[in-house]
């Protein structure tokens, strides 16, 4: 059987893991190859690598990033962070990534996944969204790293992504990132049973039994985590026997 | 030894170079007839989609080149599906090396059957072959695909998505595998190195 997916992912700035709570308090995580081989050893399904770095230089940081990363690891990995064209992806494939994801530039302009499916197929395109609830009740899309709202329904947005071509999603729930008081289930249930592609649940992620919810109650093809992971609160193979246990199909 | 990797218009030609690399062993990556031919084994990779890689191959004289190769052949995903005889991809004709198709992953409403393509870890079993010496059964490997090639009598390992299909094959010197073993940590290694001492 198809298995769920547990992912680390590694936040990377000019070309270093760090570690932090919303993008403050950020400390020096060490080498993201040794870290994210470190995962791949323990079970990590996959990994995803987010670059945040803002400089100029970033480009050829982070491809060199990617060609060590895909030297050491033995697991399929996505990288994403700033990425806004056909020629940035080709380049960050080229040297060894298998995924890429794109979220802002995407939103501002949609034919940017359409471009990317076609040039290298559904497979490797990973369309990110920040949502957050609102007062409303509605799940609107957030920009730029959570720091702009937009009207856009969570929804639509993922649904007109897959149309254009995305192969999957990377749900990110703002109202529970950082609270790890569990995983947003209802609009990870309403992308994942509503659309035809994989989705990966992000943000909030703070006990084992959240993860079985996310995956049980939301129907989750993955879960995404970061700090539980680098804080060592959860230990993957721990997580893994855990789900197991539950009855949840894991890679052991 | 000589490790010749088929240079084509599909993806992932460098995570099996990188993948080699790890177990240490070094490969070229060519498209030149001579070098494929003398090579003592080749790997033919592939992530994209039939008729354009077909139409390639056929371009430049290289499905012949492979159909006649005579050391042991491992064709990688969308390299073991033009190793079958003919894709719903396109409706493209293949190689023909197996004689099992390549089908469309269908009939999944969802939450029942699966989605499309197949995005992951999955388990391979009915393993018969030395490619999968030291492999257990039921291991997990990652797999990419929407389409699949139907069981047959080449059929050396099997994997359950919407329904049962080969997941690797088999016929004379020639060796197919659907999931990615460049991708599939120690097991895919495994599988790697099994090919490199047929």
């Amino acid at each position: 059987m198809l298995t769920k997916r547990i992912i680390p992912c590694l936040d990377i700035k000019d070309g270093r893991t760090v570690k932090g709570t919303n993008f403050v308090n950020l400390r020096d995580a060490g080498d993201p190859v040794e870290l994210g081989a470190l995962y791949a050893q323990q079970g990590a399904d996959e990994l995803v690598f987010l670059d945040i770095t803002a400089t100029v230089e970033k480009r050829k940081t982070l491809s060199d990033l990617v060609n060590r990363i895909a030297h050491h690891i033995n697991i399929p990995f996505t990288v994403g962070g700033g990425i806004s064209s056909v020629e940035d992806v080709s380049v960050l494939l080229q040297n060894g990534a298998d995924k890429i994801s794109v979220n802002t530039s995407a939103f501002k302009r949609p034919r940017l996944v359409n471009e990317l499916s076609k040039e290298f197929g559904s497979q490797c395109v990973v369309l990110a969204i920040d949502t957050k609830k609102e007062e409303d009740g509605e799940w609107y899309v957030y920009l730029n790293g959570g720091r702009t709202k937009t009207d856009a329904k969570c929804f639509e947005w993922a649904k007109q992504a897959v149309d254009l071509g995305a192969g999957e999603i990377l749900l990110t729930s703002m109202n529970h990132d950082g609270t790890k008081q569990g995983f947003a289930l209802d609009i990870t249930r309403t992308l994942s049973t509503k659309l035809p592609v994989p989705v990966i649940a992000s943000g909030g992620g703070g006990t084992m039994e959240h993860f079985v919810d996310v995956f049980e109650k939301a129907e989750a093809d993955a879960a995404l985590a970061a700090s539980i992971f680098h804080f060592k609160e959860i230990t993957i193979p721990d997580l893994k026997q855990y789900l197991s246990k539950q009855n949840i199909v894991v890679r052991n | 030894m000589v490790l010749t990797i088929i240079k084509y218009n599909a993806g992932n030609i460098q995570s099996v170079l990188y993948a080699l690399e790890r177990i240490g062993v070094s490969a070229t990556v060519t498209d030149h007839h001579e070098k494929i031919k003398s090579a003592d084994k080749v790997i033919f990779p592939g992530v994209g989609e039939a008729s354009t890689a077909m139409n390639y191959l056929k371009e430049r004289n290289l499905d012949s080149v492979i159909k006649e190769l005579k050391q042991p052949v491992l064709g990688i995903c969308l390299g073991m599906q033009l190793m079958c005889r003919h894709s719903e991809e396109n409706d493209t004709n293949c190689l023909g090396i197996f004689d099992e198709n390549v089908k469309h992953f269908t009939n999944s409403p969802l939450g029942v059957g699966g989605k499309i393509p197949q995005i992951g870890w999955n388990n391979i079993y009915d393993l018969k072959s030395k490619l999968f010496e030291g492999v257990a059964e039921n291991s997990y490997c990652y797999f990419v695909h929407g389409y699949y090639a139907a069981l047959g009598e080449h059929t050396i390992a099997t994997t359950n998505y919407i329904q049962p299909y080969s997941s690797a094959l088999h016929k004379n010197n020639f060796y197919g595998v659907q999931f990615h073993p460049e991708k599939s940590a120690t097991a895919g290694e495994q599988i790697l190195k099994n090919f490199l001492e047929l």
